[in-house]
């Protein structure tokens, strides 16, 4: 089992035309993953990585039955294709899109209450299910199939705990980088929730970071209602106040909230074992099994 | 990107928010002749972009022109808070009797905008906001269908304003969530909005910040644009175009991804160090960017060891190991000894590529981050 995604999933790549949306199409065929068309408007008829090429996702999703999109669409355009991926009533869309708007991404998430439709990101790696599928731009020759759960803010960090993990035989079932942007579609308590149904998730590993109270939300929900354990890290804990450290989030106010302390202790106290390397967050995880 | 007073005010001002009479000077004498044109008594203004201008000496109330020249011998040149003064706005000084505060942001743990108002404006607003929270109204936004005329009533009457007043800071209001909304500004904020004892409302300070993602479709306000960085080091990561910050420690650090170059850091503290910097290369870096990124640490003058830390995705492992290669061969001696760390795609191909005799391979981020450590303690002892 997984969460998201699997090898049934059909994606269209909105932008496959571009040099980003191409090259990742092909990366995610190679990986397995069953990609129906690209979605392009004034290509259609095209073919590109060997898929049809539509002008509308709706069209991809008539005559494809596409049911999840992955989005390479340059800022400008792009809350326009999340809309039009939402409107599409797909089940899942992935923005990989770096430096959309916050303006934008306010009126996405306002539509995003009115839809069924999943939104990971923005400017997230996606998403993979070992072995399965992968949506995104990770590297999927680190990852392995198994049973822990991950869910990270920061793309390159995924990459590392998902090494730690696998080095030491710990399979993934599904792992999800949601985004560092101030406004994302799903957030660690969605994905949390997602694990918490999914039997074969044994136990999730949590990577937040500074900046924003996502944590210390995800902390109440792990308390709250989880029975499958998690493991957490955070990143950061060395960041000076008032200084933004590349993502958007990742601004530590000064005013006591946000900061890398609050959240592991928000963790701690929902009984997440948090990490100080992470290495030590597989040795964590190694425990919870 | 933020924008100076003067600029936000000239942005408020065009958009028919009323602001007191005001020029911008550089020297002393254009200061004399500005306050002269606008009548004593005027405010000098430092016009750099931090907080707490007044506290630090860089707003002086004047009556006359021994006093004008005075306030800009003092504040012309002086360092604020690391920004040097080049600039002065001369502002007619507003006989008031109430202060106010009137602000717009995201909220983001809603995705929503929200405008707030308060009583208690002319002090440092962020303090209110921790003391006495309930002193400022708050007013979420749906951001499909804006501050609602009903909305902006409801914020100025829970704030409890005047009613001699309301009608005249619920426009201002209004305006300041049309400038925030059309601008796509990330605050825009007046603290204090002047009351006057003819009931007239005045903005006496302004804050615009403008969302940089959104910089493409604000062409008028990019232009305003105003670089300013605090050392040469900051000056050379913005012409490299890097997410760059100045730490206080003696172990460089580059990486890729912000959370991962955050981890290192934490990790070089976790073992005994101390961070120099944050410095991150972004996605897919080629060779030269991170050649780059070799010359900013290096340029710190606090910097003893040097940790390369590479998880590639979208980054391919040979061009880092021919940036740092193609770096480091223009030395006869490296000046720090450099550590490198590389995983993920093309990392194999980028170890064979990378110079052994120029730097110091590790196979995990721990053993990395250990060994830069170790050699920073070294040049200690």
């Amino acid at each position: 089992m997984s969460i998201l995604v699997d090898d049934d999933t059909r994606v269209v790549v909105q932008g496959i035309t571009g040099g980003e949306g191409k090259f990742h199409a092909e990366q995610m065929m190679e990986y397995g993953t069953n990609v129906v068309a690209g979605a392009v408007p004034g290509r259609g008829g095209q073919e590109v990585a060997g898929v049809p090429v539509y002008d509308t996702v709706n069209q991809a999703v008539r005559e494809e039955n596409a049911d999840a999109s992955v989005i390479f669409v340059p800022p400008a355009f792009a809350a326009d294709a999340i809309f039009e991926s939402l409107d599409s009533e797909l089940d899942l869309a992935v923005a990989i899109t770096e430096g959309i708007p916050t303006q934008d991404m306010s009126k996405v998430y306002k539509r995003l209450s009115e839809v069924d439709t999943h939104l990971v990101g923005p400017n997230c790696p996606g998403l993979i299910t070992p072995g399965e599928a992968k949506l995104g731009i990770l590297p999927g020759n680190i990852f392995s199939s198994g049973n822990v759960g991950l869910v990270s803010r920061s793309g390159t960090l995924t990459y590392q705990v998902v090494d730690n993990l696998t080095n030491r035989g710990l399979g993934q079932t599904t792992a999800v980088g949601i985004g560092g942007d101030p406004i994302i579609g799903t957030s660690f308590v969605d994905a949390l929730s997602l694990f918490e149904e999914d039997p074969e998730t044994e136990a999730v590993v949590m990577c937040g970071e500074i900046g924003g109270e996502d944590e210390e939300q995800a902390a109440a929900f792990i308390d709250e209602n989880m029975e499958t354990p998690v493991a957490g890290f955070i990143a950061g804990r060395t960041a000076p106040p008032g200084k933004r450290m590349g993502h958007a989030g990742a601004i530590v106010s000064g005013s006591g909230t946000g900061t890398a302390e609050s959240k592991i202790d928000a963790l701690n106290d929902a009984g997440v074992p948090v990490g100080d390397t992470p290495e030590e967050v597989a040795d964590n995880v190694e425990e919870l099994l | 990107m933020k924008l100076h007073e003067y600029q936000a005010k000239s942005v408020f001002a065009d958009a028919g928010i009323p602001t007191p009479d005001s020029q911008l000077a550089e020297s002393a004498d254009e200061v004399l002749s500005a306050a002269e044109s606008i009548g004593y008594p005027v405010a000098v203004k430092a016009q750099v972009q931090v907080g707490g201008r007044g506290k630090a000496g860089g707003i002086e109330l004047v009556e006359d022109d021994e006093e004008a020249r005075e306030a800009a011998d003092s504040i012309l040149g002086m360092d604020l808070k690391g920004y040097t003064v080049e600039r002065v706005l001369v502002e007619e000084a507003v006989d008031f009797v109430d202060e106010l505060y009137v602000g717009v942001t995201m909220d983001r743990g809603e995705g929503k905008p929200v405008a707030m108002v308060s009583r208690k404006g002319g002090v440092n607003i962020e303090e209110v906001a921790e003391e006495d929270p309930d002193a400022i109204a708050r007013e979420h936004v749906d951001p499909s269908f804006g501050l609602q005329p009903y909305q902006a009533r409801r914020v100025v009457y829970d704030a409890g304003i005047d009613r001699e007043v309301a009608g005249d800071v619920s426009s201002v209001l209004t305006t300041l969530f049309s400038l925030w909304d059309d601008r796509d500004a990330s605050d825009t904020e007046i603290n204090p909005l002047m009351v006057t004892s003819d009931d007239e409302v005045i903005a006496a300070d302004a804050v615009m910040n403008i969302d940089e993602d959104a910089l493409f479709r604000q062409s008028e306000l990019a232009e305003m644009e105003e670089e300013s960085y605090t050392d040469d080091l900051e000056r050379k990561a913005g012409e490299y175009g890097f997410d760059y910050v100045r730490l206080e420690g003696d172990v460089g650090i580059i990486g890729n991804g912000a959370g991962l170059v955050m981890t290192t850091l934490d990790l070089v503290d976790y073992y005994g160090g101390e961070p120099a910097n944050f410095l991150d290369v972004g996605g897919g870096a080629k060779a030269d960017r991170i050649a780059n990124a070799l010359d900013m640490v290096f340029s710190d003058e606090n910097v003893e060891s040097v940790v390369f830390n590479i998880f590639g995705g979208i980054t391919r492992g040979d061009e880092v190991a021919k940036g740092i290669n193609n770096a480091l061969e223009q030395f006869d001696e490296i000046p720090k000894p450099v550590v490198v760390r590389l995983a993920g795609t093309n990392a194999e191909e980028g170890m064979e590529i990378l110079n052994a005799d120029l730097v110091q391979v590790e196979q995990t981020l721990e053993e990395a981050v250990q060994r830069a450590v170790e050699n920073a303690q070294e040049v200690q002892a």
